[in-house]
């Protein structure tokens, strides 16, 4: 594996969380490297994301974190190295959600399936399920998105990303804007939906806290495209109390001022 | 006093009521009606007829069957002249949309379709056609072509390249992405140009019958006004302007709020629902 020079933790092992052999993973990254329009987004980064697991992605604006997610989903190729994706069963969660104006919530989910589902009322029906599933009030299907919250519109997108039955979810930085509760009240949903439809997820964030409720996996990228620590975690999400999650934020944001305060200019906890 | 609370009334407050609207349009109308009658007490009927003589003119007029042929004569021409531009203008929209080369080349010409006066293309077109509903359709074709085009072309350039991008995460196909993401945003372009484009196509239609068809509104009013048959040239007109009204609000304005509920005022004032 050529990880980048920075220094990299030992991985702590897994818990045995999940019964039978190690599950085979949804993606993985070998050595790749990223360059757009002449600049090198991203250099020699190595990952893999495995089904039932969140991994969360941090590091400052600009480093290259949209582009990871670019990259796993297939919208661009690498400059160099490989990346194995599972192509077809990947979804995508934008941070500005990008909901079509002109259909209401439901047809914003139902849309998700349009190319795995051709049966409209098959689409339909399994939009409105998947709305309760992301907490959406029912009644409130047939708004547009200019007439719901951040919050709301966070939740369609969310429920939008099911509908293509993805096993890799991809979401970059889907609840910013929203306030601690909301934030929280999705955070424990993605979770959940990670768990019991055994997704892959790489959840790209700013927020330490977040990363240290929810995650499996921590990786960071610093300002010049490089992965630069790895911080996997003992306890299950469900595990950790308010203590563990704070001692998990403080335990990165030293990682991040032992490379360098500014290198992953991250929003401290 | 700060600045927010005397802009605040932009922000548009709760819809008027229906009674309130039918009697605030109510006393619009009247007065233009008293004006009307006032004016025709002061002057000759050759120059201003009484709203009751022209009330009377357009009876006769209709009870007579001239008004209702020419009425869908004209309807009939606009109908024609609309959908030709229709296709004409979306098929080069959609070319200079999607290819540069194509934009820079038929941009400018389109532009100058644009500032050619309606008069002149009536002129030409009688020149071109002779008298006749094919001049009518030609002049009505040529006028909206610009505009149809114009719209096309920005609904395609500003097509939001996150949505794209967005349709392609989901895999769309070419025409799943055509229907579902290019097509809707289009017609956010194109049905209010199209709004427009009507009014316009219905104004174009009178003007170039008066001057060169044997037929329709504008031929109506053209002989009225040469027999000097004051009355009779207002209940044309009235004509001409009742039918285009009852077109735009019994046809044009409900099928915009059907194909764009989303834009309808509750979609952005109304109450946001928080969870």
């Amino acid at each position: 594996m050529t990880l980048s020079s920075k220094p990299t933790p030992t991985p702590t092992p897994t818990p045995a969380r999940f019964a039978g052999p190690l599950p085979e993973a949804l993606a993985t990254l070998r050595a790749v490297s990223v360059a757009l329009g002449g600049r090198r987004i991203l250099k020699d980064v190595d990952l893999a994301v495995e089904p039932a697991r969140l991994v969360a992605v941090i590091g400052p604006s600009g480093c290259g974190k949209t582009t990871l997610l670019r990259l796993l989903a297939g919208l661009i190729e690498p400059s160099s190295g490989r990346v194995r994706s599972c192509g077809e069963r990947t979804a995508f969660v934008f941070q500005d959600h990008r909901l079509l104006p002109w259909r209401t919530a439901l047809g914003n989910v139902a849309f998700g399936a349009v190319s795995t589902a051709p049966d409209r009322r098959e689409r339909t029906a399994q939009a409105a399920r998947l709305l309760t599933e992301c907490g959406f009030p029912a009644g409130s299907n047939g708004l547009y998105p200019a007439q719901l919250s951040g919050g709301m519109r966070a939740r369609v997108a969310l429920a939008r990303a099911l509908a293509a039955e993805p096993q890799l979810l991809l979401l970059d930085e889907p609840f910013n804007g929203l306030d601690l509760q909301m934030r929280r009240s999705l955070q424990d949903r993605l979770r959940a939906l990670v768990e019991r439809r055994g997704l892959g997820a790489v959840l790209v964030t700013h927020d330490l806290l977040e990363a240290a409720r929810i995650a499996d996996q921590v990786v960071a990228i610093t300002s010049d495209g490089r992965l630069a620590c790895r911080e996997t975690f003992d306890l299950s999400p469900a595990d950790r109390d308010g203590d563990a999650v704070q001692a998990a934020a403080r335990r990165l944001l030293l990682k991040s001022e032992t490379l360098g305060s500014d290198t992953l200019g991250l929003d401290q906890a | 006093m700060t600045t927010s609370t005397s802009i605040s009334r932009f922000r548009g407050g709760s819809p008027p009521g229906l009674l309130k609207r039918l009697v605030w349009s109510g006393v619009g109308l009247s007065s233009l009606l008293l004006l009307w009658w006032l004016g025709s007490l002061a002057l000759s009927p050759i120059a201003l007829p009484s709203p009751l003589e022209t009330l009377a003119a357009l009876v006769r007029i209709l009870l007579d069957g001239v008004a209702l042929s020419y009425l869908l004569e004209t309807a009939f021409r606009v109908l024609c002249g609309f959908l030709a531009a229709l296709a004409i203008g979306s098929l080069l929209g959609l070319g200079a949309g999607f290819s540069v080369p194509l934009r820079l080349a038929v941009g400018p010409l389109l532009s100058m379709m644009l500032a050619v006066p309606p008069i002149a293309w009536v002129v030409l077109s009688l020149l071109w056609f002779g008298l006749g509903g094919q001049a009518v359709i030609f002049t009505i074709a040529v006028a909206l072509v610009p505009i149809v085009f114009l719209a096309v072309v920005q609904g395609v350039r500003t097509l939001d390249p996150a949505l794209v991008e967005m349709a392609e995460s989901f895999r769309l196909t070419l025409l799943g992405f055509l229907r579902e993401v290019m097509l809707p945003h289009l017609l956010s372009y194109l049905v209010p140009a199209l709004v427009t484009a009507f009014g316009i196509a219905w104004k174009v239609a009178v003007m170039a019958e008066l001057l060169g068809a044997h037929s329709g509104i504008g031929s109506g009013l053209a002989t009225a006004r040469s027999n000097l048959d004051t009355a009779e040239s207002f209940a044309w007109i009235l004509l001409a302007v009742g039918s285009f009204l009852a077109v735009q609000y019994g046809v044009i304005q409900p099928l915009y709020r059907k194909l764009e509920p989303w834009r309808e005022p509750v979609a952005r004032t109304g109450p946001q629902v928080t969870s």
